[in-house]
């Protein structure tokens, strides 16, 4: 079991069609459309907490979590409402969650950095960096040990690759050939500093190398680029094989978490964002290859919108939860 | 009834659970080699590498791999070799395994054990001795257990195993290879449930793992000059039985707290301040806390010896509650 074996070959990848890429369009301005809602909702001090918000890099939860089952396993950090959106968590009881009403997917108890809905396997977003990692492989084991051919994956940014915990779970999750799919992604900036000041190792796939590990880098704002790599990992990962690391470049748009000032970096020209953005790239590949039509990604944004205002409209409504909730969930109870 | 040792009886209680449940598996560092005082011993043979999984020493990573199995449908038993070595595991414990829970509004279920031990009086030295479990007890989600005997390790373990919530199972490795009497498929211990050692009218002694041994022998002093204490091992720390620890105050009047962790900021600290807080109109005298002094534990024998707390430390802080000198 401790051999380290041969890497497991990629099976050729399958190209992203017409549905697919709607699928993707759909996810892309679903997330894009919240968050932009949340950032508003945050300077009315209508969500609470910390919010970290993923405008500009949707294209990684989307390309990734459309292509997995509810039981497929996500972990996801502190930037999670777009893998939450992704995996099939209803947006109005996400949005809930952030307005700490009952109707949240956690009771109130949790919020923007805690998102969990066991049901669309979301198994949990932790707000300490890089602290998902080693649950994503112990549910990896479990598919193991079960005999399932469910996968676990999970989201980290680049910033958690300098922690202990990072290169603890690489080591074990290779010596056990888990089949878990880490996903990073990798922004340039861990909180408030960029990459070249945390460490010297520009790329995350260089610093697994040593693992030998099936390893990626791609665009993460390219979603299709982002797609097919995560498809064929998929298909190693669901074959029992793994583990693999798909590391895509991303950017953030927003600043680390909503009122950061972002001093530390020059904003981004809006002609250079027009190329780069996931949403508007699709939308120009979709057009060329002919897979949607102008109204289809037009009814994408706007369905988006509806939905947005709806789980406003829901969250608005929910009440807060009892202070008898306080103590109630702290040990679970007998399964019944 | 046959005679067997603390360690022998939490390997048979993991080999019952393992039988019972093929959900269950043990991970940790070298634990398919029994590990360093045979807690997993032969475990390996009866049931494959698989469900005993050895794992490189990397207490976040395996810490952490245990609560994802546990809240995906499996019954993982961590051992982390040293309880001082949970530091290293903490973030995992304490941010995920201990809150899962309740963040996520009930979702999720962290069936886990963590087994670890605690201890001095070996010559292990400052970070191979510590009694750490009163930091463990502050997390609300976690449960710790902290067994003083061979029946009650074997007992409670079975039940930590069963338990849908994360339990931090505190051995000690002063205790692992004392005899005792036990039947062949000793009983379930309710977590959460005080057992009297010996019963005693004149005062009330509460005395966790290895110090319950210790009280026991600080009774027979006491005995001896006509004192009759009565005995009460918790057993569990969270939940705690406070009920029972209050009712023998109620009819004593007088309450020492013994636990071989540094006294202060200890859990006896917080014993003495629900006891005196739901009982002060019963108490003869002020409450005695003995514990070990604030310093880091010691390798050189006489100073080690001279620095964990034991029977001659309770018997003087009994002596103290009944207004008596504290000389032999």
């Amino acid at each position: 079991m401790s051999e380290p074996g041969p890497a497991p070959i990629l099976p050729s990848s399958a190209a992203l069609d017409a549905p697919a890429a709607l699928a993707l369009l759909r996810t892309m301005w679903r997330i894009r459309v919240f968050e932009e809602r949340v950032g508003v909702l945050k300077r009315a001090d209508e969500v609470y907490g910390l919010i970290h918000l993923s405008i500009g890099g949707e294209g990684v939860a989307a390309a990734v979590c459309t292509q997995l089952r509810d039981d497929d396993l996500v972990y996801s950090g502190h930037r999670a409402h777009g893998h939450a959106i992704a995996k099939g968590a209803p947006p109005d009881r996400i949005l809930a969650e952030l307005m700490g009403r009952s109707d949240g997917l956690c009771h109130g108890l949790g919020g923007s950095m805690h998102l969990v809905d066991v049901e669309h396997g979301l198994m949990g977003a932790t707000g300490v960096v890089g602290g998902n990692i080693p649950l994503a492989l112990g549910s990896a084991l479990a598919a193991r040990l079960s005999g399932g051919e469910e996968v676990a994956v999970v989201f980290f940014g680049d910033g958690a690759v300098q922690a202990g915990h990072f290169n603890e779970s690489i080591n074990l999750a290779a010596l056990w050939r888990l089949p878990v799919i880490l996903v990073c992604e990798n922004n340039g900036f861990a909180e408030f500093t960029p990459r070249s000041a945390h460490t010297i190792v520009e790329r995350v796939c260089d610093v697994v190398a040593p693992y030998g590990l099936e390893r990626e880098t791609v665009d993460g704002n390219d979603v299709e680029a982002v797609w097919e790599a995560f498809g064929r990992f998929l298909g190693v990962a669901r074959g029992g094989e793994g583990p693999l690391l798909l590391e895509c470049l991303t950017y953030r748009l927003r600043g680390h978490y909503e009122g950061d000032p972002t001093q530390y970096r020059e904003a981004l020209a809006a002609e250079e964002w027009q190329q780069r953005d996931p949403i508007m790239r699709l939308a120009r590949r979709g057009a060329a290859a002919g897979w949607f039509a102008a109204e289809e990604v037009e009814a994408a944004e706007r369905e988006a919108r509806e939905a947005v205002e709806a789980a406003v409209g829901f969250a608005r409504q929910s009440p807060y939860p009892g202070v008898e909730l306080i103590e109630e969930l702290v040990y679970a109870g007998a399964q019944a | 009834m046959s005679t067997t040792t603390y360690v022998r009886a939490i390997n048979a209680a993991l080999a019952a659970a393992m039988r019972a449940d093929e959900r269950v598996f043990v991970m940790g560092e070298d634990v398919a080699e029994g590990g360093p005082y045979t807690a997993t011993a032969g475990l390996a043979e009866e049931f494959g590498t698989e469900r005993v999984r050895n794992t490189p020493i990397s207490e976040a990573a395996i810490c952490g791999v245990a609560i994802g199995a546990a809240q995906s449908g499996l019954r993982p038993v961590l051992e982390i070799m040293f309880i001082d070595f949970i530091t290293l595991a903490l973030d995992q414990l304490v941010n995920q395994a201990a809150k899962a829970h309740s963040m996520s509004g009930g979702q999720l279920r962290v069936p886990l054990v963590v087994r670890t031990q605690g201890g001095a009086g070996q010559r292990g030295g400052a970070q191979h001795s510590q009694s750490l479990e009163s930091w463990l007890t502050h997390i609300p989600g976690l449960k710790v257990v902290m067994p003083a005997t061979a029946a009650d390790a074997a007992g409670l373990l079975a039940s930590a195993i069963a338990d849908p919530n994360p339990v931090v199972f505190v051995e000690n490795k002063a205790l692992y290879f004392k005899r005792e009497e036990l039947p062949e498929n000793p009983p379930a211990v309710a977590i959460g449930s005080a057992r009297t050692v010996r019963a005693g009218g004149d005062l009330t002694i509460v005395a966790t793992s290895a110090m319950v041994g210790e009280a026991l022998a600080a009774a027979e002093g006491l005995a001896a000059e006509g004192v009759e204490a009565e005995v009460i091992d918790p057993r569990t720390l969270v939940p705690l039985d406070l009920d029972a620890i209050v009712r023998s105050t109620e009819r004593t009047g007088r309450l020492v707290v013994a636990h071989e962790a540094v006294r202060f900021g200890g859990f006896g600290a917080e014993i003495a301040a629900e006891v005196a807080a739901v009982a002060f109109d019963s108490l003869d005298a002020p409450i005695e806390r003995v514990g070990a002094p604030f310093a880091p534990i010691p390798l050189s024998p006489g100073l080690e010896d001279a620095y964990l707390p034991g029977a001659q430390e309770i018997y003087s802080a009994a002596r103290a509650t009944l207004g008596l000198a504290a000389v032999r």
